[in-house]
């Protein structure tokens, strides 16, 4: 029943985390590419004073799949980093503990250039 | 009289004219009209820029060939499409022998190529010439917005950039003629939405038929059709709307080339049809041979452009539009 | 009519995206994608990784599910009906990156993919490390009094 609880919630945090952008994205003027930084921001805001812990802590990867959970995870990186190398840490924590995203993107990016081109739409 | 209506004291006509189109334009409902179209987009190139001048090449080889005359016999050509530095046309004409002009008037590249030929031939400065323009779907939302292959929506505004490229011929032999043009100006009434162009174009063609009206002694019933390319639905019935509160009423016979190239609802085109090439094949395809069949006598073609760059969009900027008018009439 | 009144009268009688029907798309397409990730979650756990790294797992296994959608020219067409579903989870990143390594590679790999990967998700990894480092010296700041 647990796991089955962690599924829903996950589901339905990551789907209400979509709503709020769809609803930016045809009710403002909001580009999608300034919704992902205002997205990131919020994550590392709302992990700062301390709420995204508690959403990750119930609704796990409906949490931390989203871009606010990118965020997240650059804030905590921070936060340890700091704790452990003072000052240095807010600028050494951040892109360490997102680099396996941020490598992953990249080098099959890349690897995905190597192998397509892009098709004219239908 | 100053800015007015250019009355063509020696009237060129057009002789021939081709179209080049990609495989969506193929299958919507003028799909058999076209001369020539491709499969896969590619027309045989790596890019979709090459691609775009590969088109362009293929429509003004036909045009010419359609003439009767060869490339040297021309006296000069322009052309244009949407691309930095006009590179489809740039690389395209490389491969003929022609003196070249190049023009930047977005979709309305057509209308101002075939007024600025119909000029300088009035004048007695050539005696014939081409005109050619295109546009790609891949080319343009490439430089215009975000790569193909990028996840997106699209609003129910938005218009869909043809894949065409089309060319023409003036010179002395032919049934249809251009008899008067009128240049448009450059109007930007502050719309930014690059999903919304039709709105961007609209107060520039307004303005053009609204100057036309007025100085010329016509009414909107004394033509068989007033074709607008590429409004789009939004910018047509804007057009529409607008001109009836000007006391020109265009309802009854008026189109546009934006609706007319796909099937809005099953091409899922949204607003309809954009880019230079979309009002140069449809004009191409179906006016002009229903002009020289007689089952249309007397059209105006306002060709629609709306400037827009992204980085004036980036620096706040708003979207300018020019709208130019041709008169068609077929002996 | 002036710009104002023009823009009003364009804003007025243009047909709006439908908005409810986007939204429930978002949320299901949203939601499913991050229950795929909690299950990838559960399933790294199982087998003996740690949490740390099975997150980072999840987040390098969609990354590649998104990239390979994208080479294969399917994505966007799912991204079409999913909207903000498919953009907000890591999937819309990874897209955004694919896409112009692949609309690019016609300039080369060097001032094509290379210069261009970053058009649409630099800003993102700009402005996350950004902020992040922000919050560092704030979080510094107060363990220095706090402490």
């Amino acid at each position: 029943m647990d796991i089955f609880l962690n599924y829903l919630w996950a589901f339905i945090v990551g789907g209400l985390l979509c709503v709020i952008a769809q609803v930016l994205i045809d009710k403002t003027k909001l580009t999608p590419a300034r919704i992902l930084v205002l997205y990131v921001c919020a994550g590392v805001l709302l992990t700062g004073i301390g709420v995204y812990e508690y959403i990750v802590s119930f609704a796990g990867a409906g949490a931390t799949v989203p871009l606010t959970g990118f965020g997240y995870t650059i804030a905590k990186g921070v936060r340890e980093a700091v704790n452990k190398d003072g000052l240095l840490g807010a600028l050494t924590g951040g892109l360490g503990q997102t680099a396996g995203g941020i490598a992953g993107a990249l080098c099959f990016g890349f690897l995905v250039s190597l192998v397509f081109s892009s098709k004219p739409k239908k | 009289m100053e800015q007015g209506i250019i009355k063509l004291k020696r009237e060129p006509k057009i002789i021939s004219s081709y179209s080049v189109v990609g495989n969506k334009e193929h299958s919507g409902p003028l799909g058999e009209l076209f001369d020539e179209y491709c499969q896969d987009d590619k027309f045989g190139k790596d890019s979709w820029e090459k691609s775009e001048s590969e088109m362009q090449r293929r429509a003004l080889c036909g045009a010419i060939k359609k003439s009767g005359l060869i490339d040297t016999e021309l006296d000069v050509l322009l052309a244009g499409d949407l691309l930095n530095q006009c590179v489809g046309s740039n690389y395209s004409i490389t491969n003929f022998d022609i003196p070249y002009l190049g023009l930047y008037g977005a979709c309305s590249t057509c209308a101002e190529g075939l007024a600025i030929g119909a000029c300088l031939y009035s004048g007695g400065i050539i005696n014939s010439c081409g005109v050619m323009t295109s546009s790609h779907y891949c080319s343009s939302e490439r430089q215009f917005r975000f790569p193909l292959e990028y996840g997106g929506q699209r609003t129910p505004t938005a218009q869909w950039t043809a894949t065409g490229a089309g060319a023409f011929i003036l010179g002395d032999e032919g049934r249809i003629k251009i008899s008067e043009a009128l240049f448009g100006k450059a109007i930007d009434k502050g719309i930014s939405d690059v999903n919304n162009m039709g709105a961007a174009m609209a107060p520039a063609a307004i303005d053009t038929i609204k100057r036309y009206f007025l100085q010329s002694n016509h009414s909107p019933e004394d033509f068989d059709l007033i074709i607008t390319g590429d409004l789009g639905y939004e910018g047509s019935e804007i057009l529409k709307d607008l001109l009836l509160g000007y006391g020109v009423d265009i309802r009854k016979n008026h189109t546009d080339c934006g609706l007319m190239l796909f099937d809005r609802e099953r091409q899922d085109v949204h607003a309809g049809a954009s880019g230079c090439g979309c009002s140069a094949v449809v004009m191409s395809a179906d006016i002009i041979p229903n002009l020289e069949k007689g089952v249309l006598k007397d059209v105006l073609f306002i060709g629609t452009g709306a400037l827009m760059s992204p980085m004036s969009l980036y620096q706040g900027g708003t979207i300018p539009a020019v709208a130019h008018l041709v008169r068609l009439r077929s002996e | 009519m002036n710009e104002k009144e023009y823009s009003e009268y364009v804003q007025g009688r243009a047909k709006k995206s439908p908005i409810l029907k986007n939204c429930a798309f978002a949320f299901l397409f949203g939601g499913l994608i991050c229950t795929i990730g909690q299950a990838l979650n559960d399933l790294y756990t199982y087998f003996g990784f740690e949490k740390e790294i099975s997150g980072t797992l999840v987040s390098i296994t969609l990354i590649f599910i998104a990239c390979l959608l994208t080479g294969i020219g399917v994505f966007d067409n799912i991204a079409k009906i999913a909207g903000a579903g498919t953009l907000v989870p890591i999937t819309g990143f990874a897209n955004a990156v694919a896409s112009q390594a692949v609309d690019t590679k016609s300039e080369g790999y060097i001032m094509g993919v290379g210069a261009k990967i970053f058009t649409i998700a630099g800003p993102v990894i700009l402005y996350a490390t950004l902020s992040g480092a922000i919050y560092g010296v704030i979080y510094y700041i107060i363990t220095l009094i706090g402490g």
